[in-house]
């Protein structure tokens, strides 16, 4: 089931009603219901997947904390007897067995994941197609890189003693399978999630249509913007399109990604804001940004805060970091002291790349965001001199240069997730150098990639009222809250967007709405 | 929630709905100055009941029978229930849903569409969809337009979108916006009648001059589905007590093959019923095919419509016991009406041909 389909939202709309019929200690019940048969809606063969991450989670987590328990139990029965070392070596045994277990689940599920995401390489999918190994024909588990990575980050904060390990198995199952979060995330700690799952929730007027009001947000994001420009973004991957053809291709893409992602998140965040679950924001205004790291801070949150939890952090502080750390300080200074930094960051990228996809244009697209990351943490004491020396920070001109900047560098970079085959993609971007194209602006070329005159008008209109929209969140906060006092200008303004969206959205026959694209990782 | 701000939500929702559906009006297709076989079918619930006589098929009854023709000669009530490439599925349900309205003596049923075995087979799949909604889109809402739509839809349209598209135009006709003509506005709450109890009048000649070859089939078997729903007509107008006539009308192409009569003959047989190839009583109908066609023979014009009525009425009337209704003032006065709307309709549309 598409999240942009009538089958969806009929879906939602009767789970809505049943779930604020039902008596409240029940929802959480019905929401587990719901969420597997959405699962097994996306197809019947997918089920073992999350049936054993779901499995392995709760054994795993279970198995840690009878250790765990049996440790306290133990710990508290010789309180006086146990020396501070036999304290602390009973301790580092339980720790030792616990990583058995942690790691064999880690293991286990990582090389499903990465089994998945391999089959969906080309040469693989071609000896799968001889019949070689028919199950590689099977296509990527819906959500299996949300749900693998949210449940495998409660596996490591149970191993951290920062979450308590869930008991019951069912309220284990809804949290790896809570349907909006299954098609394109975000990615969720337990802490902050589960809780929320579990409670019951009133009928809360105010939340409910909040949480309509961000779905149709996201629909007109989804289907009047990303699916609309979508087919020009297709043209343009054609090899005939370089230089400022690909500058343009940059641009569309930039656009699609952020409708499409951003769209797919607010009705996520929307439907989960209904049910009267809060969940974390997935994006604030990235393209707002200044520099690559306040980017990062804001595009794709969750994925960066897991990255940051659970591969970055104990990278640098690890054994080995910390004697590099060392040696690396007496060698090369300052620039050593960063060094296993930089070495976690180049981990922490290259795994993010491969999140992305198997592939060798996702890895490089990794290396290049590391790169400038870095190269931009090493010559921040340049700019900051160069910023000094000339007020260039207090002047609003050079913040509108900056934004811009790291707009065109980021769109730059993210080409590269459309060209699998990355020597493509480096002749694109070296054809920026080579070849002034100037004229495909207005000798009618915008005008051959699928896209009308009165579609390159909508798509106008629609990001100037997305940057509008970002502009008023940006400075004043949330819309709809601003709107609160307003109630009829509010119902107008609800219904202008829900005509706009059913008038002008890409969808039924005759257009081939894409699916998230983020669906796809 | 306070009371107020109930209300006004309830007020603020259905003000919503009525400009959505103000919205979909508009953007409907209207089939009044073109493609108007879009408009036969919900012209029928307004003429619903008290007709004795049923048409369901294609264009081959739609342009091929005349009931102004049948009442003056023979005091016949009849409507007919076409719409163009009718598909043999959706003769079924237009039947079932003719009997929620009113019980005729005899349910007249063109057998062309047993050539169409499945919505695959009638052609490209855009070609068939668009046919579909022009039968499909003006029925009423009920089982039948549902079970009509599941029959109907191409293995394209074949999802929730595509059967919800059919109950709610809009999420079909969306994109229309930018193509909005006068017509739209123009028929935004009300349409013309463009039919005289389903016959759509045709007033040009084109004579058939040259035989249309078409290649011989590999296999001229109906299919099964085909023949299921012929099965479900029958028991349908049994159980209403309602004698259903097979005919196939007398156009010219595309071919109606021997060996499909012999099937249809056959199956007549078996089941009692009466089957009529029309095209076997040209000469006692008396078309005239360099008069009575408007298009080299696939249909009939006016002219030939009202010959062949004439013959037919008298089928109905001798062979099927139809009553005459002439003598009931009330229901003469009502056929009047439809009379001098049709003649009106004739002299317009024959000083159009004649300019």
């Amino acid at each position: 089931m598409q999240i942009v389909s009538v089958s969806f939202l009929l879906f939602a709309a009767l789970l809505l009603i049943a779930y604020y019929l039902i008596p409240r200690k029940g929802q959480w019940l019905l929401l587990l219901a719901a969420s597997y048969l959405f699962y097994l809606w996306a197809g019947v063969e997918y089920l073992a997947f999350i049936l054993f991450t779901t499995l392995t989670t709760y054994g795993a987590t279970m198995l840690m904390d009878r250790n765990l328990r049996k440790q306290a139990g133990f710990l508290a029965e010789n309180k006086e007897s146990l020396t501070r070392e036999q304290r602390k070596s009973y301790k580092a045994g339980v720790k030792k067995t616990n990583r058995v277990f942690l790691v064999l689940c880690l293991v286990m599920n990582f090389t499903i994941l990465g089994l998945c995401k391999a089959c969906l390489v080309d040469p693989l999918r071609t000896a799968a197609g001889s019949g070689t190994f028919s199950f590689l024909t099977l296509g990527l588990p819906l959500g299996i890189s949300f749900y693998m990575f949210q449940s495998m980050g409660y596996v490591v904060d149970v191993y951290r003693e920062t979450a308590k390990a869930e008991r019951n198995p069912l309220k284990i199952a809804l949290f790896v399978s809570f349907f909006p979060q299954l098609v394109q995330g975000p990615i969720s700690k337990f802490g902050q999630l589960a809780p929320q799952l579990y409670a019951p929730h009133p009928f809360d007027g105010r939340q409910v249509s909040f949480g309509l009001q961000r779905m149709l947000w996201g629909y007109f994001k989804k289907l009047v913007i990303a699916d609309r420009i979508a087919a020009a973004v297709i043209a343009l991957r054609a090899p005939e399109y370089t230089g400022v053809s690909f500058l343009v291709l940059t641009v569309f893409y930039a656009v699609q990604i952020y409708g499409d992602f951003t769209g797919g998140i607010d009705v996520t965040v929307g439907l989960a804001q209904a049910l009267g679950i809060t969940m974390p924001e997935n994006f604030i205004r990235p393209y707002f940004s200044k520099n690559i790291a306040e980017y990062w801070r804001r595009w794709h949150i969750s994925l960066g805060e897991w990255m940051k939890d659970y591969i970055f952090y104990p990278i640098s502080v690890s054994q080995p970091m910390l004697k590099l750390s060392k040696s690396a300080r007496k060698k090369l200074g300052n620039f050593g002291k960063r060094l296993p930094v930089y070495v976690a960051s180049v981990a922490t990228w290259f795994v993010t790349g491969i999140w992305h996809g198997l592939t060798p244009n996702f890895v490089v697209w990794g290396m290049l965001n590391c790169f400038v990351i870095v190269v931009s943490e090493e010559l921040s004491p340049l700019y900051e001199r160069f910023h000094n020396r000339f007020h260039l920070k207090e002047k609003r001109w050079y913040g509108g240069f900056e934004i811009l900047r790291m707009f065109l560098l980021m769109n730059l970079i993210r080409a590269c997730d459309l060209f699998p085959h990355v020597g493509n993609y480096f002749v694109r971007l070296g054809s920026l150098f080579t070849t002034f194209n100037f004229h495909i602006l207005w000798d009618g070329t915008l005008m051959k990639l699928g896209l009308t005159g009165l579609d390159y008008g909508i798509l106008a209109g629609g990001c100037a009222l997305m940057l509008a929209v970002s502009l008023v969140q940006e400075k004043k906060g949330n819309v709809r809250e601003l709107l609160q006092g307003s109630t009829a200008l509010r119902y107008c303004l609800i219904f202008l967007l829900l005509v706009i969206v059913l008038l002008m959205g890409s969808y039924g026959i005759g257009y081939n709405a894409s699916s998230f694209i983020y669906t796809g990782f | 929630m306070k009371k107020k701000s109930k209300i006004l939500l309830c007020a603020a929702v259905l003000v919503c709905l009525a400009l959505l559906w103000l919205l979909q009006a508009l953007l409907v297709p209207k089939y009044m100055t073109r493609s108007k076989e879009g408009a036969l079918i919900g012209e029928y619930y307004a003429n619903a009941g008290g007709n004795d006589v049923i048409f369901i098929g294609d264009c081959e009854v739609y342009e091929n029978f005349s009931p102004i023709t049948l009442w003056e000669q023979y005091g016949i009530t009849s409507y007919i229930r076409g719409s163009a490439q009718q598909t043999i599925w959706q003769s079924y349900y237009l039947m079932e849903e003719t009997f929620r309205y009113e019980t005729p003596r005899v349910m007249v049923f063109n057998v062309l569409s047993m050539k169409y075995d499945t919505p695959q087979s009638t052609g490209s799949s855009e070609q068939r969809e668009a046919y579909n909604r022009m039968t499909l889109d003006t029925m009423r809402w009920s089982s039948a337009k549902w079970n009509a739509i599941q029959a109907s839809m191409t293995q394209e349209e074949r999802s929730w979108e595509g059967e919800f598209s059919y109950l709610f135009p809009l999420l079909r006709y969306h994109s229309r916006w930018s193509q909005l003509e006068k017509e739209d506005f123009q028929y935004l709450l009300h349409r013309d009648v463009v039919s005289d109890n389903g016959y759509l009048m045709q007033t040009g000649v084109k004579p058939y001059t040259t035989p249309h070859a078409e290649r011989p089939l590999v296999d001229y078997t109906f299919g099964e589905n085909s023949y299921a729903y012929l099965d479900k007509m029958v028991q349908l107008c049994e159980s209403y007590g309602t004698q259903l006539v097979l005919i196939k009308a007398p156009s010219l192409y595309p071919t109606w093959w021997e060996q499909w009569d012999a099937q249809i003959q056959d199956y007549a047989d078996a089941h009692n019923l009466l089957y009529l190839n029309l095209l076997e009583y040209q000469e006692e109908i008396g078309l005239d095919w360099s008069a009575d066609t408007y298009d080299t023979g696939l249909h009939l014009n006016v002219y030939g419509a009202e010959k062949l009525s004439a013959f037919f009425g008298k089928i109905l009337s001798e062979q099927c016991g139809v009553p005459d209704h002439r003598g009931d003032a009330q229901i003469s006065a009502l056929w009047q009406n439809k009379a001098d709307t049709y003649y009106a309709r004739k002299e317009a549309m024959e000083a159009q041909t004649t300019n």
